[in-house]
């Protein structure tokens, strides 16, 4: 198998979380724990070799945190609006299934993105093309034209989003310039 | 333990339970939606969302009751886990649901994946007759 070698730059956020899980689930986070840990971690990454994800090289924490919070308002509001719809409309509920052209190709922002869509109000993601990066979404309580903008702008919203925290400096540039024009 | 509960125990205290009545309340929720639901794709809405708030609250409760940093990480762990998984489950089901048509089409204002999954069939139904043809007859 051929097998092409990442720099452990690259391979750092993985061996990070591993050892973070390694440690959370010992529940002891002393050196020599996170040492054998760290030294389990590399040998999984080496065994169990994957892709490596492509990351965009870039990281905003400034931007994450608050995106972090609003996700968070996000999944409460969506879980409140999901059991009011349970409640007030069940079996009545119309839906409507969506086709939504991203900006960005990487492998990571469509996952990133499909998955932040997923978990805020009203939209699920049915199906992905990776060829064009098009995300089908499906969403709940979709009754009119209108909501279907609404839903097409949180979609763009979302990864928008995600692109100011972690895209490519390219997928920045040309953020900005569509914002800006 | 503390004989006499101070205030900080008492709002802790208060505050957990809040969380653990609110995130019992979204497992009811995700319950009535799966119940109330027309069809297997707004099934999934309901088994996704309100079901990761209530975890997420009721882990919550569980690290304020315990009062020791050392849960924290698991707890956290636990929950990123379900974060990271629960769409994933809900998109496989969700695209093998469309697939077989476990939806209801009249209750779908637009449906922009038809015509795309309409003209994948086609192109395998081509290939596959195709094949046949090149198997020759019998």
């Amino acid at each position: 198998m051929n097998r092409r070698r990442i720099s452990i730059r690259q391979e750092l956020p993985l061996l990070v979380w591993l050892v973070f899980v390694w440690g959370a689930l010992w529940q002891d986070f002393s050196p020599g724990n996170l040492l054998f840990g760290a030294l389990i971690a590399v040998v999984v990454a080496r065994l169990f070799y994957l892709p490596p994800v492509e990351l965009g090289g870039r990281f905003s924490i400034v931007r994450a945190v608050p995106f972090a919070i609003v996700f968070l308002g996000k999944v409460v509001a969506a879980s409140f609006q999901v059991l009011f719809l349970a409640l007030a409309r069940g079996p009545k509920v119309t839906n409507a299934v969506v086709a939504v052209q991203l900006r960005s190709h990487s492998d990571l922002m469509v996952t990133a993105t499909g998955h932040v869509l997923s978990l805020i109000p009203g939209s699920l993601v049915v199906e992905v093309d990776r060829s064009t990066s098009t995300l089908y979404v499906h969403g709940l309580n979709v009754r009119s034209g209108e909501d279907i903008a609404n839903l097409r702008k949180e979609v763009r919203d979302a990864e928008a989003a995600l692109i100011r925290i972690m895209g490519t400096r390219e997928e920045l540039a040309a953020l900005k310039e569509e914002v800006g024009a | 333990m503390n004989p006499e509960p101070s205030a900080v125990d008492t709002i802790v205290d208060a505050v957990s339970a809040v969380f653990m009545v609110v995130g019992a309340l979204m497992s009811l929720g995700a319950a009535i939606g799966l119940l109330r639901f027309p069809d297997l794709m707004s099934r999934m809405h309901a088994a996704t969302k309100p079901q990761v708030l209530g975890l997420f609250l009721l882990l919550a409760s569980v690290g304020l009751q315990l009062r020791t940093w050392w849960v924290w990480p698991v707890l956290f762990v636990a929950w990123i886990f379900q974060v990271l998984t629960v769409p994933v489950s809900a998109h496989m089901v969700g695209r093998a649901g469309y697939r077989t048509k476990h939806l209801h089409k009249e209750l779908l204002t637009t449906d922009e994946l038809e015509a795309v999954v309409l003209k994948a069939a086609d192109k395998k139904a081509a290939a596959k007759r195709a094949a046949d043809e090149d198997d020759g007859p019998a």
